[in-house]
């Protein structure tokens, strides 16, 4: 894939991309053999604007970000291709100090379990002001003045008094907080968050993702949302992004991809999702499960669960489901999907 | 599904409180946690009654407490209108054999140094009548067809499986028994969406073709909507309100059922928005002290006086299907997601 893959400009946010993706390929060299999580996915950020990346469990939307954020576990990990560009500048071709200058105060990262995320034996408020200590040099008292600030701001009730708790005397949705100032404390540019939401009840969610909104309403901020929820994925993002074996498979504004699916995989995640009038009917799931990383299919790598599969003689000249990988196109206007037959299968 | 006849499965005021303790050799009880706190339900033959909530409400230790993996503080559970705890020996042996459970988590939930055909078949070492020993293997193959796996898969391990397909190993063996009702606890919250909808649809074939009763617990509300004839919500161990899946999903009566309803996220792009969205304040309490009066008082936009003074019965308020809230009121809710 080349740079004209970038997904178009269609979100309608000011300015250049503030961090683009291009063509990046992660493997994991294991003893079991090549697992190819991320095979060549492009896709860029805007400020101010949310990008979902929508995917199932296996479908390296995780580890995407984790290549973007450099903290893939490598090895087993490698970044084998492609580049990550902050501002224009590659930072995979930079040394490790000078990546961790520009990421450091440039792009943050939430994770979804923030009982695990922070550390046990330090108090939130040691924790949250670290970053402050850490790069610009602040003193403990600024660093916990700071963190307070921080906390109030991600409405954490009473910081002043919660500030020294440890992360155990928080609930979930207040870890999620504690996580969310952290990294929010030097104004990031980028702010990725991985299934933020998962872990927590839906009326807590309904807060973190009322919080996350906010925040980057004030800040500006990019953000890169990773879930598996359609629903989340609609409320709060701009532009999605659906993986499927390593690839983005359909990409565009949330409005269209929602209403009008242009890539099977896509259509199918739409009606295995229960809903108010699927009451007293069968649900349409995809068959078949999501495939091993260590083994994708040849050619569109959804083919064996595809309903609208071609292969051998029913395909048309190069375009054998089986044996020719779809490219990600333009199938309409602003709309990206990787699938020979999306025409066809979905009208013009 | 039909209300008429009797209710097969009946719990009358569940109580379950764990105690705190305190010390090492000397254990004093510093305290309870209030897990279920007077909970009643009715399982009609055939319907599938849906218990929602969120963590810590009590709902999967409803569920032990029907599986007698919980010995209750008090309350009764009726199987066939006898007391569980009441029953002779001989009688639970049937108790035991007619309710099964689905587990939520398929990874944990088989034994992973058996092969699935050994899974499958150690309910009848327990209930040796229910199969002839020579009958078993074929029987097996026909429990695996049964859930859509392959049956020469009988030889495999745990291991070999993906998620959907563990789960279904779990619900061949629930079925081995041929029991009449299964008690599943968040059967599909571990599973993808697409596959999650392969296992929802799996329980419904498998109601309509042996007749199971269901209590199906979950968080999730699309998903409990989706299957359930009947709904309960829960909070912080008791039930809010209960009723018909019209009466529940569409007028809800209690402020929780409202504000769990409103916080599921919309589908639907035209109609992201359009739903108005209560979102509540603050967190559960713990329920090793819960509130005094209602226990929904502290997040509630509706608390007055009364809510601290007296606990609301679920009763009916005039609103055709009881909820537990002085002030109910039902909210027609147009469907968004």
């Amino acid at each position: 894939m080349s740079q004209t893959l970038t997904t178009p400009d269609i979100s309608g946010a000011a300015g250049a991309p503030v961090l683009e993706v291009n063509d990046l390929h992660v493997e994991f060299r294991t003893p079991h053999g090549l697992v190819r999580a991320v095979n060549g996915i492009t896709y860029s950020v805007r400020p101010g604007e949310t990008l979902a990346i929508l995917g199932e469990s296996g479908s390296g939307k995780s580890v995407s970000v984790q290549a973007v954020m450099g903290i893939l576990d490598s090895p087993p990990g490698f970044v084998t291709g492609g580049s990550i560009l902050f501002h224009g500048q590659d930072m995979l071709t930079m040394p490790a100090a000078q990546q961790r200058v520009i990421r450091g105060p440039g792009i943050a990262m939430v994770f979804q379990d923030a009982l695990s995320s922070l550390n046990p034996v330090f108090s939130v408020g040691h924790q949250i002001g670290e970053m402050y200590r850490a790069h610009q040099g602040a003193s403990r008292r600024e660093a916990k003045a700071k963190a307070i600030e921080l906390m109030e701001r991600v409405r954490i009730p009473a910081a002043r008094e919660r500030v020294n708790d440890y992360p155990h005397q928080f609930s979930g949705g207040m870890r999620q907080r504690v996580m969310i100032a952290m990294a929010l404390a030097l104004d990031p540019e980028i702010l990725i968050a991985d299934e933020p939401t998962t872990a927590l009840d839906v009326t807590v969610q309904a807060q973190i993702m009322e919080l996350l909104n906010d925040l980057q309403r004030d800040t500006g901020m990019g953000l890169i949302l990773i879930t598996h929820d359609l629903g989340v994925v609609n409320e709060v993002a701009d532009r999605v992004a659906v993986m499927y074996a390593g690839k983005i498979v359909e990409s565009g504004t949330i409005d269209e991809v929602f209403t009008a699916p242009t890539h099977p995989y896509t259509a199918g995640l739409m009606s295995s999702v229960p809903q108010a009038e699927t009451k007293g009917t069968r649900l349409q799931p995809i068959k078949g499960q999501p495939p091993n990383l260590a083994a994708i299919p040849p050619g569109c790598s959804f083919h064996p669960r595809c309903p609208h599969a071609r292969i051998g003689s029913a395909a048309a000249a190069d375009q054998d489901c089986a044996g020719d990988v779809p490219e990600l196109r333009e199938v309409r206007p602003a709309r990206m999907a990787a699938c020979h037959y999306s025409e066809e299968i979905f009208g013009e | 599904m039909s209300d008429t006849g009797e209710p097969i499965l009946v719990v009358k005021d569940l109580v379950k409180h764990f105690p705190l303790t305190q010390g090492i050799v000397f254990q004093r009880t510093v305290g309870h946690v209030q897990a279920v706190d007077g909970v009643n339900l009715e399982l009609y033959p055939g319907e599938t009654m849906g218990l929602v909530g969120e963590s810590g409400c009590g709902k999967s230790t409803v569920s032990k407490l029907i599986m007698g993996l919980e010995k209750p503080t008090s309350g009764q559970i009726l199987f066939e209108g006898k007391d569980v705890a009441a029953m002779s020996r001989r009688e639970l042996r049937r108790y035991r054999r007619q309710v099964q459970i689905v587990f939520q988590d398929p990874y944990a939930s088989l034994n992973p140094r058996m092969t699935v055909g050994n899974i499958v078949a150690e309910p009848w070492d327990i209930h040796p009548d229910v199969v002839p020993r020579k009958e078993r293997p074929r029987r097996v193959r026909e429990l695996l067809d049964l859930v859509g796996l392959n049956p020469d898969y009988a030889n495999r391990y745990p291991h070999q499986f993906s998620g959907g397909q563990r789960q279904r190993i779990g619900v061949a063996r629930a079925l081995a028994l041929r029991p009449s009702v299964l008690v599943c606890d968040e059967p599909v919250s571990a599973l993808d969406v697409s596959v999650q909808a392969q296992v929802m649809n799996l329980l419904e074939d498998l109601q309509d073709e042996l007749g199971l009763s269901y209590l199906f617990i979950a968080h999730d509300l699309s998903v409990v909507r989706h299957l359930s004839d009947r709904v309960a919500v829960m909070y912080l161990g008791r039930i809010v309100e209960s009723g018909t899946h019209a009466d529940v999903y569409d007028q809800p009566a209690h402020p929780y059922t409202q504000a769990l309803l409103s916080a599921v996220p919309v589908h639907e792009p035209a109609l992201r928005g359009a739903k108005e969205r209560i979102v509540l304040t603050g967190d559960v309490p713990s329920p090793a002290d819960p509130p005094s009066g209602c226990r929904f008082r502290t997040r509630c936009w509706k608390a007055q006086q009364i809510c601290v003074d007296q606990d609301p019965a679920l009763v009916d308020r005039g609103q055709g299907h009881p909820s537990a809230c002085h002030f109910a009121e039902s909210v027609e809710i147009v469907h968004t997601d």
